[in-house]
């Protein structure tokens, strides 16, 4: 166990940069989820802190040891590929013990801790058998075994659940965090899922075309988006993401986009000094708002009032999502449980001011 | 015509496309074992086509008197050495080319098939003349060295996509778990390259074990089998041999590979239960 530091990381594979210039410290015991779109560069990271890629220029360190340029099994890591890479030509007790064999344990250590592993993920049954015998879910457990069989320094997964069905995705989910708490290995977790990333990370870092967005823990990253990509990356359905202008008037600050009038609160004019008379983007997130005389929004110290036209109804059971015709605008509003609203109904939308965001148009950074 | 029948046709259709092409292939084979055994009475018969008679002389006598059983044995040998040979040098090649990328990657690749393309007869004599300098002249193992420039190209291009077929991810979890590079070859992808490879070796031994010309010229007391079985047949004894000499020989040389290719074969298909490509 082990803190693993990655300095200045750049990876580029002739003209492309792949990973620009990373900076990041993970935490000793920590849950760390790459989150970002395919191409973002996050299995190159997770390969160059394996080993199995070299940086083009910056330093890894795993704790105070410089490993940017080790073999991979001198860093003592172990690693669950998204395919499993499961060897097919042993069974399973042979794939759990390989690592321990290589590493040249006593006999009678190999046969406890493959018992343990194999008792910890549940497949005490399968051990004589070959991969080809297995479901893709018991592949996956044996891939996971063999990672922790030799209490690795840091635990490396890349998109270990992509290729299970949905069902198995999520009990794997819940089974694999509770095992990253049990042992308190280091572990870094690549995805392109949000749903992994808020449900398994300590901390998630959003990254997009090679470069970290933002780093933190999943609750902060979600309210609290320091960017457009980041806003529309995490949660769903996405944000709502509206072309606006800030204005001035006698009686405060307003957003005014098409089809809407937002007064602000004065507590906003600070924050918005420089952007009076601009364009920016207005987000909200759908549960931040709700539909007056249906349901209130709740611990919510400042509001603000809307009025839309209902376009479509998504009924999903546990919630309805309306989508609202405001002005050119349609904006998605999620509200816990069922709402049978009719289309074509004027609806009042009410906006909760504490979760309102707002993007600069050029640097899409948020401002609030 | 409604479907059932069209179903029945087009199933007729393949049966006896099969069942022509397997006569094709087997109908040589038995004839030839048929009258390798035939008596010499048998043999010129003209009212029977199957004969009923036979003896074991014309295959003993290739075998024992005419050389042919020095001449199996030769042409293990060389068939095993080419298969060595051709593999320690084909299979790094062929790694190499299915799993890295560098300059040139491509006109090698083309080279190795064009390779195939130089027409051997125009290299003959300075072939000879180059193994009499070598005193590979007569050997075995000039033979095999022969025999690997011949298969090498298909050894290479063989390998090269049976290793492309071992995904990278069980290299690389082998390089994780604690092995080198060179380790995670050996005890990675090589055990899950061996079917794959069990066939390239039994292609390269049955083409060192049907080629007469390069052993033809290059030996002239160490033959292989092909090459002792055509200087018999030739007449190198004075007069052509008689016909059922012929398919005795034809026998002597059908046989060993049949079998070898019939213990070989379960290789080919599976391995613990998968079948690789």
């Amino acid at each position: 166990m082990v803190e693993v530091r990655l300095e200045k990381v750049t990876k580029k594979f002739k003209e492309l940069v792949a990973v620009n210039g990373l900076t990041l410290t993970v935490k000793d015991g920590e849950f760390l989820v790459l989150l970002g779109p395919s191409g973002c560069g996050k299995t190159t990271t997770l390969r160059m802190i394996s080993g199995l890629e070299t940086p083009t220029s910056g330093r890894i360190f795993f704790g105070d040891s410089d490993v940017t340029y080790l073999p991979p099994k001198d860093r003592n890591i172990s690693m669950v590929f998204q395919s499993y890479a499961v060897w097919p030509h042993m069974t399973v007790y042979e794939n759990i013990a390989f690592p321990l064999k290589v590493k040249k344990y006593p006999k009678n250590e190999i046969e406890q801790r493959v018992k343990w592993a194999a008792e910890l993920l549940q497949i005490s049954e399968l051990l004589k058998r070959y991969p080809s015998q297995l479901s893709g879910g018991q592949r996956q457990r044996v891939a996971v075994a063999r990672a922790i069989v030799v209490e690795p320094d840091v635990l490396l997964m890349d998109e270990p659940l992509s290729n299970l069905d949905a069902k198995l995705r999520v009990m794997m989910r819940a089974e694999l965090k509770k095992l990253q708490t049990k042992l308190k290995v280091t572990t870094i977790y690549v995805t392109h899922d949000q749903v992994e990333a808020m449900t398994m990370g300590d901390r998630i870092v959003v990254m997009n075309q090679g470069k970290l967005l933002q780093v933190g823990p999943p609750t902060n990253v979600y309210l609290k988006p320091n960017s457009l990509f980041v806003a529309t990356f995490i949660g769903s359905p996405e944000m709502n993401i509206i072309d606006a202008s800030i204005t001035e008037r006698k009686d405060g600050l307003y957003i005014e986009g098409s089809g809407f009038v937002l007064r602000l609160t004065d507590d906003f004019r600070d924050l918005l000094r420089d952007y009076i008379g601009k364009d920016i983007y207005l987000g909200i997130r759908p549960e931040h708002m709700t539909v007056r005389g249906v349901s209130t929004l709740e611990h919510v110290n400042k509001s603000a009032e809307i009025e839309g036209l209902v376009d479509f109804v998504e009924a999903l059971g546990t919630d309805t999502i309306i989508h609202t015709k405001v002005g050119d605008n349609i904006i998605k509003i999620k509200i816990p449980g069922h709402v049978p609203l009719p289309i074509g109904e004027n609806i009042k939308i009410e906006v909760d001011l504490d979760n309102v965001h707002i993007f600069d148009r050029k640097t899409e950074k948020a401002i609030i | 015509m409604n479907d059932e029948t069209k179903y029945f046709l087009t199933r007729l259709g393949i049966y006896t496309f099969l069942f022509t092409f397997v006569l094709w292939v087997i109908v040589p084979i038995i004839i030839s074992t048929l009258y390798a055994f035939s008596t010499r009475l048998d043999y010129y018969n003209m009212n029977k086509v199957i004969p009923t008679h036979f003896t074991t002389e014309w295959v003993k006598t290739i075998l024992f008197t005419l050389g042919g059983w020095q001449g199996i044995k030769n042409s293990i040998v060389v068939a095993l050495m080419t298969i060595g040979i051709s593999f320690s040098l084909g299979i790094p090649a062929g790694y190499a080319i299915a799993k890295f990328i560098f300059p040139g990657k491509d006109s090698i690749k083309l080279s190795i098939i064009a390779l195939r393309m130089f027409p051997i007869p125009v290299m003959a004599i300075p072939l000879v003349i180059l193994y009499i300098h070598l005193h590979l002249i007569d050997t075995l193992f000039g033979v095999a060295l022969a025999h690997t420039a011949m298969a090498l190209p298909f050894v290479v291009l063989i390998t090269s996509s049976i290793f492309a077929g071992v995904s990278k991810d069980f290299e690389e979890a082998a390089l994780v778990f604690g092995l080198n590079r060179f380790q995670s070859f050996l005890k990675i992808t090589l055990p899950l390259a061996l079917p794959g490879l069990a066939a390239a070796a039994m292609f390269t031994f049955v083409m060192s074990w049907n080629e007469v010309f390069v052993a033809s010229i290059l030996t002239l007391k160490n033959r292989t089998l092909p090459a002792q079985i055509l200087s018999i047949m030739a007449g190198s004894s004075g007069g052509a041999a008689p016909p059922y000499y012929k398919f005795a020989a034809a026998f002597i040389m059908t046989f060993p590979a049949l079998i070898f290719v019939f213990f070989a074969r379960k290789y080919l298909v599976t391995m613990w239960g998968i079948t690789l490509k």
